[in-house]
């Protein structure tokens, strides 16, 4: 079983969702992996050595164009008689994933959070209905396509790093596989994004008023973790939608997830529920987070989180 | 412009789900569907096209008959018309890609129009799979945008910012929720809807490529370890998050 895995630059490294494709891929027990960059600096994939990926095939690009990586990795993916492909199921990769299934006339398998290899086929497990049930879904086409939620696989260095060798793979685009492209990235600067952090601190309505929303960034801070929202505030113009989470917001998997006066409506469990700890503060005992929770506090957040905050912020430093 | 709008039907958030007979998919029974949320901001979109540029909106699901409930919601808002495509039930998310690009051929249209993801499968594919049916560029999960002759330039959400995105029409986009805010139909809308034909179509239909195993109802492995507002409760959270889950 051959398998490619889509590698996406951050910076001078490889996203760690990437990572996180390539320990999916070995867990797999592929006979071989091979890595596929579309743009970026191909020299900031060599980490992937560390993770047991030695060959790396990268398509340069000046610009970013969503339908021209996805021509790309599909010709790649045919040149190398790819059985599967994993992306990360984030912003690029649910674009991308669908293009490559059906210029492949592959399966597709979006949003899974478990591979598994059974009677010789990976079958992929994904939560649906707002994570109310979870179905496992396997392909029927000879090629099959897999996007992994991001931060739910754990990225795992192999035993023994590899070199990494870079070729460069050119494709054959047409006019049409350039109409759409990115022309510009505007980032949240000094904001640290719920989709790329490791702990996230959330507030909902029992905060009671926007002007409160300093306990829960005050905690937020002594993690170094992200400050979230539910969707009633984010409605109410407390705070700003790329804070949320939820079904409506952002669908996030951090280590911890602390859910401040949020009373846990199905809506907000779907953005939420497969984070890795959940802590949650709430003065009903009976809110629906509780749950879900790992750890519970019944108690008033304007007493609680000041208490808190001091707290782990003695033991983080902070 | 001639746009499509396209639209599914979702149980209801709220619905409480239960795994079906066949162990694949849910009971039907007694769950209540709704129109797919985000799809009410692609059909606002497509209407507030049509008022600026002129054209008309087709409202466009693959179902069956109980579908024509959020075609009718459509029209009720002021879609010009309803176009019901029938599935076997069978159908994957290409296969229904697949019947919409079918239909879509049809009419050629200059904009389609879809939600970002339908909440019951939550697979976030459709705009992209449809886009690379029509060979048409695609924007999935677009916030804000401008339509300018036949280019688009458009905002879309990526991780810790926003992407701006050029493209040129025919498209293919997602609607993100805050593109607009969808209108309530008026009660006489709701009225005259009820007796607006909607076009049956029937879909083509392809082999399944992917096939759902199992389905079950998730068991929760949480600690569920609850404790009250005392300081000495909180300073024993502290512990555990630091000694047991070892994430602080």
């Amino acid at each position: 079983m051959k398998i490619i895995v889509l590698l996406e630059p951050s910076g001078n490294s490889i996203k760690r969702s990437s990572l996180e494709s390539i320990t999916a891929a070995r867990a797999l027990g592929a006979t071989s992996i091979h890595g596929f960059m579309y743009g970026g600096d191909a020299n900031s994939a060599q980490i992937a050595g560390e993770y047991g990926l030695s060959d790396i095939a990268h398509t340069p690009a000046t610009e970013y164009s969503s339908t021209a990586a996805a021509t790309s990795l599909a010709q790649f993916a045919k040149s190398e008689s790819a059985s599967a492909i994993i992306v990360a199921a984030n912003a690029a990769g649910k674009e991308i994933a669908p293009r490559v299934a059906v210029k492949l006339e592959a399966g597709y398998i979006p949003d899974c959070v478990g591979l598994a290899l059974v009677n010789g086929l990976i079958q992929g497990t994904r939560p649906v209905y707002a994570g109310k049930a979870r179905i496992a879904v396997s392909a029927t086409t000879a090629m099959s396509v897999y996007a992994l939620r991001p931060n739910v696989f754990t990225a795992r260095k192999a035993e023994n790093a590899t070199s990494v060798n870079v070729r460069t793979f050119t494709p054959q685009l047409s006019e049409s596989d350039t109409r759409v492209k990115v022309t510009n990235v505007i980032r949240n600067e000094g904001k640290l994004d719920v989709l790329e952090a490791d702990i996230i601190v959330s507030g909902g309505r029992g905060l009671k008023g926007p002007e409160n929303f300093h306990l829960v960034e005050n905690l937020a801070d002594k993690l170094s973790a992200a400050v979230g929202a539910s969707r009633a505030v984010v409605d109410a113009g407390w705070r700003p939608h790329g804070e949320q989470v939820g079904q409506t917001g952002k669908t996030v998997s951090p280590n911890m997830y602390v859910a401040c006066g949020i009373s846990g409506a199905v809506q907000h469990l779907a953005g939420m529920s497969s984070s890795k700890v959940i802590v949650a503060i709430n003065k009903d005992k009976e809110a629906p987070i509780f749950k879900v929770a790992d750890y519970g506090i019944v108690g008033d957040v304007f007493d609680v989180l000041p208490v808190l905050s001091q707290k782990i912020g003695a033991v983080t430093g902070k | 412009m001639n746009i499509i709008v396209c639209v599914s039907q979702v149980p209801d958030t709220t619905t409480k789900i239960a795994v079906g007979a066949d162990g694949k998919t849910i009971e039907k029974n007694g769950v209540k569907f709704i129109l797919n949320p985000y799809d009410e901001y692609a059909i606002e979109e497509g209407l507030q096209l049509r008022e600026k540029f002129g054209g008309t909106v087709t409202a466009l699901t693959v179902g069956n008959d109980s579908s024509k409930d959020i075609l009718r919601t459509a029209l009720a808002m002021g879609a010009d018309k309803a176009v019901l495509i029938s599935d076997s039930g069978n159908s994957d998310t290409f296969g229904i890609a697949h019947s919409i690009a079918e239909y879509a051929k049809t009419v050629v249209p200059d904009l389609i129009i879809l939600g970002r993801q339908s909440i019951d499968y939550d697979s976030f594919a459709m705009a992209s799979m449809v886009g690379e049916l029509l060979s048409l560029p695609s924007i999935s999960m677009v916030s804000s945008w401008t339509i300018n002759g036949s280019s688009i330039t458009a905002e879309r959400d990526i991780e810790g910012g926003k992407e701006v995105i050029e493209a040129s029409l025919p498209c293919v986009i997602s609607a993100q929720k805050g593109l607009n805010n969808p209108r309530y139909p008026k009660l006489p809308d709701i009225m005259k809807a009820k007796s607006k034909p909607i076009d049956a179509v029937t879909g083509a239909s392809v082999p399944a490529r992917v096939t759902t195993v199992s389905m079950e109802l998730p068991q929760t492995q949480r600690r569920g370890i609850i404790l009250n507002d005392s300081e000495h409760d909180i300073t024993e959270l502290v512990r555990l998050l630091h000694e047991d889950a070892k994430v602080i």
